[in-house]
């Protein structure tokens, strides 16, 4: 297949390249084949770093990211005296693409991070109740980064899947501080389903041709629970209620099959 | 944090004495800021924000978009605003939100007939007292509308959430910090159609669609607000 990554993040796809993609999707076809709501092909290496805590390389297509965990004592935030903390965040490294650069993170990167951060972190996934070393004191600090090393779009979900992924296999070092080493508590498995709006359809896990041709994007995260953790609409571009609804529903069923194929 | 607190009270009503789907109290003014194309001033409950717009070729010229506009917003917070001093300058949060401003500005400027332009809009939070980002919006579009920039729409938003399980509209800041769920949503009130949403916490699809509704039926009213504010200015103008 012939099939050239786009290298610009700014809209400079042809406008008969644009007309392709609508048209095919009108049809319910997207251009590589797959149907709307169906995902790229996914690959997840686990425990990729293995003298992180906990690590996992996602590959979403030819999106690729790798999180990994590092977990150290620190202070408790003031406010919450008997619970660990959590820090994530995503760098959009500028080996992944011509625009990103180094320096200090953009908006976008800022976004992602915030947007994984919440599904996360609102999920209760990690039980940060139980990283108390000593009460006000002593705490396991979380560390969560992801770096994205080849970006051809829907950063938000293969993050997601990557934080997952490494938490879960995290192991808490308490052998430092003469306990015995434990796994991080873990009580929930949330996913992010992200989707665009390309023409009158929600067009799920787009590659980056199709986040150029989007107006709008949505992210579901949800849990196991069922109920909805995070939520988050983002670039220039609208969305009916009705289609607000659709995509809680699309990410409640796509994001239930994520997880019990990638997750369990 | 959550539930360590009580939000509800045994009357059915919330702490400060509303009900379930009962808004805090808003005055927006314009002309705030003379200096600027355009200003608002908005009281929100005791959220205090400022927001001026100015309209000029986007520098440096790389940075211009030769067919359209860019919508650049910035929301910044006083060192005073909060409870504990705010270190001035951006930050992760406002970054965030001076995104998602932005990006629900655009959709109600019409980019196209100011190509080449760029519409700074500086949101100042003198006082946050929960639902900054949707009141520093509302203000946004008011001032942007004052500044003489063609519109489709006045971007109106409002938040709604989950206080001791119950879904209500306005969070207060007490039922921000120890509630369950937070939803800030704005909208085009002639299309309803959705031009800012997030959410975080935990809530079920009904509740979801409960808050969305609540939210719905507050929209016109600060809608009438917002024009409100825009028309007071006119009409002393013309009485001058």
């Amino acid at each position: 297949m012939v099939n050239k990554m786009p290298m610009d993040a700014s809209a400079v796809l042809s406008e008969i390249r644009k007309g392709f993609i609508l048209e095919s999707i009108k049809t319910g076809k997207r251009l590589d084949g797959r149907s709307l709501d169906e995902y790229r092909e996914i690959k997840i290496t686990e425990n990729f770093v293995p003298k992180a805590a906990g690590s996992a390389m996602v590959e979403m297509g030819r999106t690729k990211v790798v999180a990994g965990i590092k977990v150290e004592e620190g202070d408790p935030f003031e406010d919450s005296p008997d619970s660990g903390v959590m820090a994530l965040n995503i760098e959009l490294l500028p080996m992944a693409f011509p625009t990103f650069e180094s320096g200090p993170p953009s908006e976008q990167a800022i976004e992602y991070s915030r947007v994984v951060d919440r599904g996360i972190r609102e999920s209760k996934m990690v039980d940060t109740s139980k990283l108390v070393i000593e009460s006000g004191k002593r705490v396991w600090m979380i560390f969560v980064d992801i770096d994205v090393l080849n970006y051809d779009g829907n950063i938000i979900d293969a993050a997601t899947l990557a934080a997952v992924t490494a938490l879960k296999n995290t192991v808490v070092p308490a052998s430092k501080i003469g306990q015995k080493d434990y796994a991080l508590p873990i009580s929930a498995l949330p996913v992010s389903v992200t989707m665009v709006k390309i023409g009158d359809e929600l067009v799920c896990d787009p590659d980056l041709e199709e986040e150029q041709v989007s107006n709008g994007r949505i992210t579901v995260t949800i849990s196991e629970d069922h109920n909805i953790h995070a939520m988050q609409k983002g670039d220039i571009g609208e969305f009916s209620l009705d289609e607000i609804r659709k995509a809680i529903k699309t990410s409640s069923n796509i994001g239930n099959k994520l997880r019990e194929t990638y997750l369990r | 944090m959550e539930g360590n607190i009580k939000l509800i009270r045994d009357d059915g009503l919330r702490l400060d004495g509303r009900a379930n789907n009962e808004m805090r109290p808003i005055k927006i003014q314009t002309g705030v800021v003379q200096r600027a194309d355009g200003s608002a001033f908005i009281e929100w409950g005791a959220n205090k924000i400022i927001v001026a717009v100015y309209v000029r070729e986007a520098y440096p010229k790389h940075a211009q978009n030769i067919d359209r506009a860019i919508v650049k917003a910035r929301y910044n917070m006083s060192g005073y605003s909060v409870e504990e001093r705010k270190r001035p300058g951006p930050d992760r949060r406002t970054m965030e939100i001076s995104k998602v401003v932005s990006e629900a500005l655009s959709s109600a400027i019409v980019l196209e007939k100011l190509p080449r332009a760029e519409v700074d809009v500086f949101i100042q939070v003198l006082e946050a007292d929960a639902g900054t980002r949707i009141a520093s919006l509302t203000a946004s579009s008011v001032a942007v509308a004052d500044a003489g920039v063609p519109m489709r729409d006045l971007v109106v938003g409002c938040t709604a959430g989950k206080a001791d399980g119950k879904v209500v509209l306005d969070l207060s800041k007490d039922e921000d910090n120890f509630g369950q769920a937070d939803i800030p949503m704005a909208i085009l009130p002639r299309t309803g159609k959705v031009v800012l949403l997030q959410l975080d916490g935990n809530v079920t699809e009904e509740e979801f669609n409960e808050a969305t509704s609540m939210m719905m039926e507050a929209m016109p009213r600060i809608s009438e607000l917002q024009r409100n504010a825009l028309m007071d200015k006119y009409s002393l103008e013309d009485g001058e």
